[in-house]
């Protein structure tokens, strides 16, 4: 049991040691900043309690001597500095190394780094420990941090006639209230006089505020500390946080007047017994004003978003499950929607209308659960951006470069496969940006740029693909270089015209180059072949633009998910196969006489454009007489149309992807099955690396022959 | 090389391929299945049969005959698929083996198997576990780990490239 909770604290505490990393390199670029402060005191806080909690006592004495240093902080008497984060993410790194098992016992890095941390703290003061601010939500900082629940307060504030005079502005205060958590105000109009009675220099209006927060009463009365004094204040608990609430309805409107005092319960059941919108009838009875009332219902309202939002919080509040049952699930799903595939087709083949209708609403309520269940396995691209800022810190630190790493999009949500698989790509790019992109800063302000190179982390969605796009404004690449090399290589006609995507995609290509070379030419790294062909076995794409002298950008293009796509179902012969959906562009047909037309080359003259096919039923030995008429599905990939025969188009069809195995691994031309509604297994064709065995290839080898 | 003696009494299913009765460790085996359309997976060798559904899995099929470079026989009603269990490169893996028919499961106590033979046998010894003998026939007790095993695959899908003929580009 314990082994299962230390477990678990590892997780967590992994999960932490991410947002301080997080947070600590933002707080190095604002370092004003109180909530960042208060992160990375409450990531410290939380690791080294439930470390003493579960037994991991050396991280808690280590994270201790940090925390208190962060306690300073916050509380203004230590300023963040270069040198404080640089300490900091020592520490975490580790704490880090500590938690996985490493380095148990006495270690000098981790002696150097306290002694480091308390040169940082200043000479304790005369006061001692009086003169220590307490910190209010942190009472005690060997407690857990579980006083922390919100707690709804109800501050009736009525404040002197005169407290304008005293420079005061209400409006301030409940900016200040605003800050302390979810907070809702409601004035009180009654009390002002007419407009000729009126002095413009007092202040006429009452307030109700109702707030929710979790830094405890100390606090609100800090607020109204000056204009406690001469002001009617009382604050009042109106929900505690801590009991579940056995009413999910707040108070009845009446019941809150009751409560108040501002209605006697009398009163209340009479006007209850006349039936009418009970805050109109109180109101026309004479017994509470219109303000009163609305200053009930806010409370009402302001109490039941509070539920809620514990509700929505304990329902997100994360449940950890392992990643083998979430696949599991997906597998469920797929036989699932296989499953009813073959209902809707056995449906349609009986025509039964009411066999159809279930069939239809199988169909909805299959695509619904198909949908969730994906959106369970996916994660936001942010859990792995987080990573890079730290990369880049460390990379520019070390090549000597000033980098500014920006991401926008971090909460654009990728397949957890897909994202797993995507690290070491980026991780690759980005690399590659630093070392080879973003010149050195002298270089960079001689050619008039700032001393501070930037790269951009992009990602969003764009149909049903995701796009993330990796950018610098360094010195681009060369594209006379790669050229004279693909031209050395004979991959490419001295004398042809080339657009520059398709220049700078030889440097993916493998084989292109050896990293010497072409670091010193075009300044991109070796492993572009390899970062390709990562992103193509995530069924992605990728490109590269560039401009000499302004920099580089390489956008990843990725399918939402790995588990399912839209396909196109042709036959060749009684085989059935699958093409992905996103690939094809169009099908059009081919004749005999098309085929004689082109004297035995495999191309097709679709509306006058050359179109280079793959012949599929030779391609794959299928025995059998083509039919007279044939199909050609044209794919476009990276800017080439490659066309595949086959006998006959079905149409589109939703196709879980299933794995053929390791005994088929490695396969060449089939990336795939899946299984259609009649129970028989259709093979999905790998079409991007068709197309470069078939056509690309041959095409460059005949390049080279010449 | 050492051939792992059988101690202790196990329970065998038993298939016919040819004349020859073979038999595999039940505990190996998940399900027996009829004889259903098989997806040939294109450019692999003639053995690898091709994939069936499984309730849902795409599950790989093995030719036995052709395996063992037997004669090729039609499809009968008795023509089964052996669901097994194998273990692959330390995962398990789930696949059909195609046999003429399947016989029985039946019990054979350590004293009823002998060492495989060293010559003589049709069928490369490596694959054998043992042989047992029942009322004067002799059953071949399969090693279905090493049948299926990663080198054999590897070697097929090894040759089965290099049966491609080379693409016609012109």
């Amino acid at each position: 049991m314990k082994d299962k909770h230390r477990e678990t604290f590892k997780e967590e505490a992994s999960e932490l040691l991410a947002e301080l990393e997080d947070s600590l390199l933002e707080l190095e670029r604002s370092p004003g900043d109180q909530e960042l402060m208060g992160r990375v005191f409450r990531a410290l806080h939380t690791i080294k309690g439930s470390g003493a909690m579960f037994g991991f006592d050396e991280i808690a004495a280590f994270t201790h001597e940090v925390e208190t240093v962060f306690d300073l902080v916050r509380n203004g008497k230590v300023g963040v500095t270069k040198g404080l984060v640089d300490l900091s993410l020592a520490a975490r790194d580790e704490i880090k190394a500590l938690l996985h098992g490493n380095e148990p016992g006495f270690s000098e890095r981790r002696q150097e780094i306290i002694a480091a941390i308390q040169e940082l703290m200043p000479a304790p003061p005369e006061g001692g420990v009086e003169d220590r601010p307490a910190a209010p939500d942190f009472p005690d900082p060997d407690v857990l941090p579980s006083q922390e629940l919100p707690v709804t307060y109800r501050i009736c504030f009525r404040p002197a006639a005169e407290i304008f005079l005293r420079g005061t502005n209400p409006l301030t205060l409940f900016k200040e209230l605003r800050e302390l958590g979810e907070c809702n105000v409601i004035a009180h109009a009654e009390t002002i006089p007419s407009l000729a009675a009126i002095n413009p220099e007092y202040c006429y209006t009452a307030w109700d505020i109702f707030l929710t927060t979790s830094r405890g009463l100390d606090a609100i009365q800090d607020v109204f500390i000056f204009v406690a004094d001469e002001s009617d204040l009382t604050i009042e608990v109106i929900d505690d946080g801590l009991k579940p609430e056995e009413d999910s309805n707040y108070k009845r409107l009446g019941e809150i007047l009751v409560a108040r005092g501002e209605l006697n319960p009398e009163a209340l059941d009479e006007v209850l017994n006349r039936r009418t919108l009970i805050g109109e009838a109180l109101v026309k009875a004479n017994l509470v004003n219109r303000d009163q009332v609305q200053s009930a219902l806010v409370e009402q309202q302001h109490i039941r978003g509070v539920h809620k939002k514990r509700h929505e919080a304990q329902a997100t509040g994360s449940i950890r499950v392992p990643s083998a049952k979430l696949d599991k699930l997906v597998d469920l799903v797929g036989e699932l929607v296989t499953v009813q595939a073959r209902l809707s087709q056995t449906a349609d083949v009986l025509e039964d209308p009411q066999l159809l209708s279930i069939a239809e609403e199988v169909e909805t309520l299959t695509g619904d659960l198909r949908d969730n269940v994906l959106n369970i396995r996916m994660l936001p691209i942010g859990t792995i951006f987080t990573k890079f800022q730290r990369l880049v810190r460390d990379l520019s630190a070390e090549l000597g470069r000033e980098v500014e790493l920006s991401t926008s999009g971090a909460e654009t949500e990728l397949d957890k496969t897909v994202l797993d698989k995507l690290n070491d790509p980026l991780v690759h790019l980005i690399r590659n940006s630093i070392d080879h992109g973003i010149e050195s800063p002298e270089v960079r302000v001689k050619s008039g740029k700032p001393g501070k190179g930037k790269l951009c982390l992009t990602a969003g969605h764009s149909g049903t693909q995701v796009v993330i796009r990796v950018e610098d404004d360094g010195v681009g690449l060369d594209r006379e270089a790669i050229r004279a090399k693909a031209v050395g290589l004979g991959w490419l006609a001295p004398d042809a015209e080339i657009p520059d995507k398709e220049l700078f995609a030889f440097i993916m290509a493998p084989g292109f180059s050896t990293a010497r070379e072409i670091t010193s030419v075009s300044g991109r790294g070796v492993g572009m072949d390899v970062v390709k062909k990562a992103i193509e076995a995530l069924r992605g794409s990728i490109e590269i633009n560039s401009r000499a002298g302004q920099g580089t950008a390489i956008t990843i293009k990725l399918p939402l998910t790995l588990a399912i796509i839209e396909g196109l179902l042709v036959t060749i012969e009684d085989e059935f196969f699958v093409l992905p959906l996103a690939a094809v562009t169009e099908c059009v047909e081919l004749t005999r006489e098309d085929v004689a037309k082109a004297h035995g080359h495999n191309i097709a003259n679709v509306r006058g454009e050359i179109v280079p096919y793959i012949h599929l039923r030779e391609r794959f030995q299928i025995n059998g007489v083509p039919p007279a008429i044939e199909q050609i599905v044209i794919t476009e990939m990276d800017h080439n149309r490659v066309g595949f025969i086959v006998d006959n188009v079905i149409g589109e069809q939703q196709t879980v992807i299933k794995s053929l195995g390791r005994i088929y691994q490695g396969v060449e031309g089939i990336s795939g099955a899946t299984i259609l509604g009649d129970g028989t297994v259709a093979l999905i064709l790998d079409v991007p690396q068709l197309m470069h065995r078939e056509i690309l290839e041959p095409r460059a080898a005949r390049l080279q022959g010449n | 090389m050492s051939v792992a003696t059988i101690t202790e009494t196990a329970q065998y299913l038993t298939f016919k391929l040819e004349e020859e009765i073979f038999s595999l460790d039940i505990f190996k085996v998940r399900e027996v299945l009829d004889f259903t359309k098989v997806t040939k997976v294109p450019q692999t060798p003639d053995f690898m049969l091709g994939v069936i559904n499984l309730r849902g899995s795409v599950v790989p099929v093995v030719d036995m005959r052709r395996k063992f470079g037997l004669s090729q026989a039609d499809t009968t009603v008795n023509t089964c698929i052996i669901i097994v269990e194998i273990e692959l490169d330390g995962e398990i893996t789930v696949l059909g083996a195609l046999v003429d028919s399947v016989q029985e499961v039946m019990e054979l106590v350590p004293d009823q198997i002998e060492p495989p033979p060293r010559i003589g046998a049709r069928l490369d010894t490596k694959f054998i576990k043992g042989m047992g003998k029942k009322d004067d026939e002799f059953i071949i007790i399969l090693d279905i780990d090493k049948v299926f095993s990663a080198d054999e695959f590897a070697l097929a899908q090894h040759l089965g490239g290099e049966e491609l003929p080379l693409a016609q580009n012109e």
